[in-house]
């Protein structure tokens, strides 16, 4: 083949070095749940904060014959998860969808699926801050030994002092959950009504490119939000049916749709929403 | 009776400065030893090696564990290390701030070890906490301030409440009264007193302040250039003093 | 019950070109059981000394003393503040507590120390600072700021809380008046007939006749080289 800027690029970007010492941390992430393997992250042509852990998670798994979809809050057709989405159409040629049953690798920024992933597909999430302990203890060498030492009061003081001062536990995305009885994860910034979805048939993925933390979920394993006896954890949701197709039980976006104050609630995944909505016209 | 604590020859050095060298001595529960001598005596060095904080060079720390009787905490494991450091054993740091989380409320503060070991009910955790603060003379309305909002003493007296949630039966105190005004200094020292008389407490008191020792504790360990040169019954040590350099220390004190 | 033997003590000053101060040698007695013995002799003849190696304050440099069956000048420290706690209880001149402890605390803390109920610890404190005349508004307040008779009598009373088989008793009557003193005196004589050892010293010839039944005159143990 001639060489092109195009061609000039190993299938996925990466080279396959690189894709190797990745799918050697994935492996170990999947061997060990919830436990935040290093991984030497490349500088990837997009800035932090746009993905970059997960697109090299998602280059290192990516076959020539998978169907790939990328989704930002719910949505396929915001600039995040089209650029993303177009990225690696160019890099790895391979097919894309927006529909969820489609796909075999999901990319997603702050979301899971309303559809049940199958045990064929692999969700794979962008990470901006790894640690669950951050913002409780800043120094990285402690929280290590913190985990290494399943030394978890202080999440559960953090559980604490929002119930101290709000009444309930106010922690509405990135909420802690222990997986497999052994590491607290922070399951990337989706809203604790996705948590109960963490349970799930697929393999779950999670790339932070800026911290070079990859760290993994495998299907069936047991995921438990972090609460106490008396104020149990509670998936809670705007309590609103989507304006668009009627659905209950999903995950809503407040839209605002003029200047007087008028909004409306939209189911957040895109797809789910627009087959909803197609199989209600049928 | 067994040793709550047993120390046998332990010693530290950094590089070739002697930090502590070959300290021995037995600790009986409900006993308060006080550890007296000036800043660079070696007192806080074994303070911090016995309490898991430094690795001492040589020696064992043999601790009377509650399920398996007594164990060499420097063969332990770190995590076994660590539940003891939250449970049987406490630490009340000089200065409150290096013991307390500053960003906490001061119930989460006192909860916090409780959680550590496994309480799951907010209820109870903030009962607990509440009861806590009353013995430490923190009014319950203040169980959701944070430390910063507090005084010196009242900061020293969360730590304190903070330390001892878990009912531990050992307690290392690092000048535990330092940095606060006199009159402070005796309202803390009365507390503690009252704590350990009736929740039966052994402790270990670092101090260069002899007037706190007399008051709390039984026996006295002097030290000088990281060895113990004298030790005995506090009275004894402080109005009988045998070795030089204890001599000095007891007569160099002001008279009130 | 006290029992003293070749008793020797000298203070050594390091800090004072080392010299050495020998202020007892060869001293010896012993007290039975209900028995009062007063230590007499001149001041500075080392009185004091003996009481406080008796009760373990002051180190000996030579003999033993048996306070019950346990040498005092050998026992380990927690075998004297077990002593101390149990059978040696001693009513030094001065009141020396922690401050903010109020009166019928420090009274009732050596019953409360042997691990007696509260009421009875507390109701024998009150008995105690009631025969002693500390008015009771008094009891909730810290000694530290009593006068130095009303901390005499507090300090009396703590000293007696405990019916101590051993007793050592440092110039109980001073700074009383008639009254109180009298009321310690009875005391004294309350505690002998209890079955107490009591060493006491007594500058007080009339209190010292009344409970003392033998004189020890401590200048016989007056090192010749220092005398």
């Amino acid at each position: 083949m001639p060489e092109t800027s195009e061609t000039a690029y190993n299938f996925a970007y990466l080279d396959e070095q690189t894709k190797r010492m990745i799918r050697r941390a994935i492996l170990k992430g999947v061997a060990v749940p919830g436990y935040q393997v290093p991984f030497a992250s490349r500088e990837m042509p997009m800035p932090y904060g746009w993905g970059t852990g997960g697109v090299q998670v998602s280059a290192a798994c990516l076959t020539p014959e998978d169907t790939f979809k990328v989704i930002d809050q719910g949505a396929d057709d915001t600039t995040n998860a089209v650029s993303i989405r177009k990225f690696f159409q160019k890099v790895a040629e391979v097919a894309v969808t927006e529909h969820t049953n489609e796909a075999t690798v999901i990319q997603t920024r702050h979301r899971i699926p309303e559809t049940p992933l199958t045990e064929d597909q692999i969700l794979v999430y962008q990470v901006p801050i790894p640690e669950p302990l951050r913002f409780l203890e800043p120094s990285e060498v402690e929280t290590r030994r913190m985990h290494a030492l399943e030394d978890y009061g202080l999440m559960h003081v953090k559980l604490y002092e929002d119930i101290a001062r709000h009444g309930e536990i106010a922690t509405a995305y990135a909420y802690p959950v222990t997986v497999e009885d052994r590491y607290v994860m922070d399951p990337s910034p989706i809203p604790k009504f996705d948590n109960p979805k963490l349970e799930s048939a697929a393999l779950q993925l999670f790339g932070a490119g800026r911290e070079q933390r990859i760290y993994a979920v495998p299907p069936y394993t047991k995921v438990v939000s972090l609460d106490f006896d008396d104020y149990p954890f509670d998936p809670s949701k705007a309590p609103h049916p989507c304006a668009l197709c009627g659905a209950e039980h999903t995950y809503l976006d407040e839209v605002i749709v003029d200047d007087a104050g008028g909004r409306m609630f939209v189911c957040s995944d895109t797809d789910y929403c627009a087959s909803r909505q197609a199989e209600q016209a049928a | 009776m067994t040793p709550l604590l047993d120390v046998q020859s332990l010693t530290k050095s950094y590089g070739g400065r002697i930090g502590c060298a070959d300290v021995s001595f037995r600790l009986y529960p409900g006993e308060v030893l006080g550890i007296v001598g000036e800043s660079g005596s070696g007192k806080s060095t074994l303070l911090n090696c016995l309490a898991g904080h430094l690795a001492p060079d040589a020696g064992e720390i043999i601790f009377d564990t509650r399920a398996e009787g007594p164990r060499d905490v420097l063969q332990m494991s770190e995590p076994e290390r660590r539940m003891l450091g939250r449970t049987d054993w406490a630490f009340v740091h000089q200065n409150p701030r290096d013991g307390l989380r500053m960003r906490i409320s001061a119930g989460g503060n006192v909860g916090e070890r409780l959680m550590a070991v496994g309480a799951r009910h907010y209820g109870e955790i903030r009962e607990a906490a509440t009861d806590w603060l009353n013995r430490v003379e923190i009014s319950g309305d203040r169980i959701d301030d944070r430390p910063a909002a507090f005084s010196g003493g009242m900061q020293q007296r969360l730590q304190i409440a903070r330390n001892l949630v878990t009912g531990p039966r050992l307690v290392f105190m690092d000048e535990p009264t330092g940095g606060l005004d006199v009159s402070v200094q005796a309202r803390l020292l009365d507390l503690i007193r009252g704590l350990v008389r009736r929740m039966g407490l052994s402790a270990i008191v670092v101090t260069h302040d002899l007037a706190v020792v007399r008051l709390l504790a039984d026996r006295l360990m002097v030290m000088k250039g990281g060895h113990v040169i004298e030790t005995g019954l506090t009275d004894q040590v402080l109005d009988d003093p045998q070795a030089p350099y204890t001599q000095l220390l007891v007569s160099s004190v002001l008279q009130v | 019950m006290i029992e003293v033997q070749g008793l020797g003590k000298q203070f050594t000053l390091h800090n004072q070109g080392g010299a050495v101060i020998p202020v007892l040698e060869g001293a010896a007695f012993s007290v039975a059981p209900g028995e009062c013995v007063a230590l007499t002799g001149k001041s500075g003849a080392g009185k004091s000394t003996v009481m406080r190696i008796l009760y373990g304050n002051y180190l000996a440099q030579a003999g033993s003393v048996m306070i019950g069956d346990i040498d005092l000048t050998r026992a380990e420290p927690r075998e004297v503040l077990a002593l101390r706690r149990e059978t040696l209880g001693y009513v030094s001149q001065f009141l020396r507590v922690v401050p903010r402890v109020p009166t019928l605390e420090v009274v009732a803390e050596p019953l409360l120390a042997l691990g007696a109920e509260e009421q009875v610890a507390f109701g024998r404190a009150q008995t105690l600072l009631s025969r002693l005349r500390i008015p009771e508004t008094l009891w909730s307040l810290s000694p530290t700021t009593f006068s130095g008779g009303e901390q005499q009598r507090v300090n009396i009373a703590r000293g007696f809380a405990h019916a101590y088989p051993a007793l050592l008793l440092d110039e109980p009557t001073a700074s009383l008046d008639a009254q109180n003193r009298e009321t310690v005196l009875t005391l004294i004589e309350e505690a002998k007939a209890g079955g107490a050892a009591i060493v006491g010293i007594f500058h007080d010839l009339e209190a010292r006749n009344r409970v003392a039944d033998r004189e020890v005159d401590v200048s016989a143990f007056t090192p010749r080289a220092a005398a």
